[in-house]
């Protein structure tokens, strides 16, 4: 398998959120600003890359029966030191991201790869699928922050941009946000709970759709349906 | 004593209508999406959810307490928590399957599947911020739970008849359940005016 085939399976075919309904909770619950999605993102691809490579190192040498436990441990060593520098270098983020940077401990996404990809394949093949599917995350990250954000509350870049953020001066996290739409006109129901369940559902509909689309090449779409039918199954479970 | 019972009221109607932990705090949405679809499974993963919650909380307190703290290792709270929950889930398995046969056929295939679910990590986590002390933990654990439970129970009705609707073809499954949650979502904003007994 090969980086160019991971990257467009982590992206489209195979994304962690839209295809294969994994880590649903943190992107609905955090996907409210730019800065926010791509804090998120970023944080979940280290996470994820690191222990990958980590599990994918250490998979023969753990036993079949306590696979889970060890990889939770190795997962939650990193997500306290990620928890731990973010609180030093960006307090902004770490506040408003709150308990959810802890929770990517029992982020699916994370130990679904693990068990999944990295349990059964090399280290660099793991690595790989870490930052691809990471990017896949954040894909769907920063697209639900920026349409959430821009018709919630009318801005873009939305703790980057904008007045006192970072190209005024400001600190990380800081920036109001460049105003787009006017004030008094954004539907606030976006930001709010609501307003993640329905975007994820619109965007899930829409993969759904993509790849359910009859194609020229009826043995390809085949394969992608099937595909997708196992990683439900494997999300039900 | 009954300043702590007016909190202990204002915790349990938060946990389970205004501050629901679906519907207001997106924890646990994986198995409240993946086991909504049928109502009596749905009622067997909420009562493991208020069982696991509740001694969870319990338990992770007692941790935090007279371990993490008198050791100065609070920030390996997570590893611990995630630790100590994980172990908690396969002696309740393990318990449950010796001595409650009976619990255990009606629990035994939700309860692995609770060791990720954020909301127990949540709960845990929410009763070290907030800094309850041991009865509000239980207390917040347990009605969290019951808060799950309702959003689940209400949530699989809905699924149920859901074959029944007209809807696009690329909504079927997934999309359309979460539809269904968001307007429920909706529905449950209208308790968050019961905040201001904070």
């Amino acid at each position: 398998m090969n980086f160019g085939t991971q990257f467009k399976e982590g992206l489209l075919t195979n994304n962690p959120v839209l295809v294969q309904l994994l880590g649903l909770c943190s992107t609905m619950a955090i996907s409210t600003s730019f800065f926010n999605g791509i804090g998120m993102g970023i944080a979940v691809t280290i996470i994820l890359t690191l222990s990958n490579i980590i599990i994918a190192a250490i998979r023969h040498l753990v036993p079949d029966k306590i696979r889970i436990a060890m990889f939770i441990v190795v997962i939650a060593g990193f997500v306290t030191a990620v928890d731990l520098l973010l609180q030093a270098f960006v307090p902004l983020l770490s506040k408003s991201l709150g308990v959810f940077i802890p929770l990517i401990v029992v982020n699916c996404i994370i130990l679904g790869r693990a068990e999944a990809f990295s349990s059964k394949n090399g280290v660099l093949a793991s690595a790989a699928d870490g930052i691809c599917q990471g990017i896949g995350y954040t894909a769907v990250l920063l697209i639900m922050s920026v349409i959430r954000e821009f018709l919630g509350a009318g801005t873009f870049g939305g703790g980057i941009l904008g007045p006192g953020g970072i190209f005024d001066g400001g600190a990380l996290g800081d920036g109001k946000g460049i105003q787009i739409l006017p004030a008094e006109y954004p539907m606030g129901l976006l930001t709010l709970p609501v307003g993640g369940f329905l975007m994820l559902a619109c965007l899930i509909a829409a993969m759904q759709w993509m790849l359910n689309r009859p194609k020229k090449e009826s043995v390809k779409s085949a394969d992608n349906k099937q595909d997708n039918n196992k990683d439900k199954e494997a999300a039900k479970v | 004593m009954s300043a702590q019972l007016v909190k202990l009221a204002v915790i349990t109607v938060g946990a389970i209508l205004s501050n629901n932990f679906i519907f207001s705090q997106f924890l646990g949405i994986c198995p409240f999406m993946g086991v909504s679809k049928k109502i009596d499974t749905a009622t067997g993963m909420g009562f493991a959810v208020i069982f696991v919650m509740g001694l969870a909380s319990a338990i992770t307190w007692l941790v935090y307490k007279f371990i993490l703290i008198p050791l100065n290792l609070k920030y390996m709270q997570t590893v611990a928590f995630i630790l100590v929950i994980a172990a908690l889930v396969q002696f309740i398995e393990m318990f449950l399957q010796k001595s409650l046969p009976a619990l255990y056929t009606a629990l035994g295939v939700y309860l692995p599947l609770i060791t990720t679910n954020c909301a127990v990590l949540g709960v845990a986590l929410l009763n070290i911020q907030e800094d309850y002390n041991f009865i509000e933990s239980v207390v917040y654990g347990v009605t969290g739970g019951v808060g799950f439970l309702l959003a689940i129970v209400l949530l699989a009705s809905i699924r149920e008849k859901l074959v029944f609707a007209d809807y696009p073809k690329a909504f079927d499954g997934f999309p359309i359940a979460l539809v269904s949650a968001g307007l429920m979502a909706l529905a449950f904003m209208g308790f968050s005016g019961l905040s201001i007994w904070k």
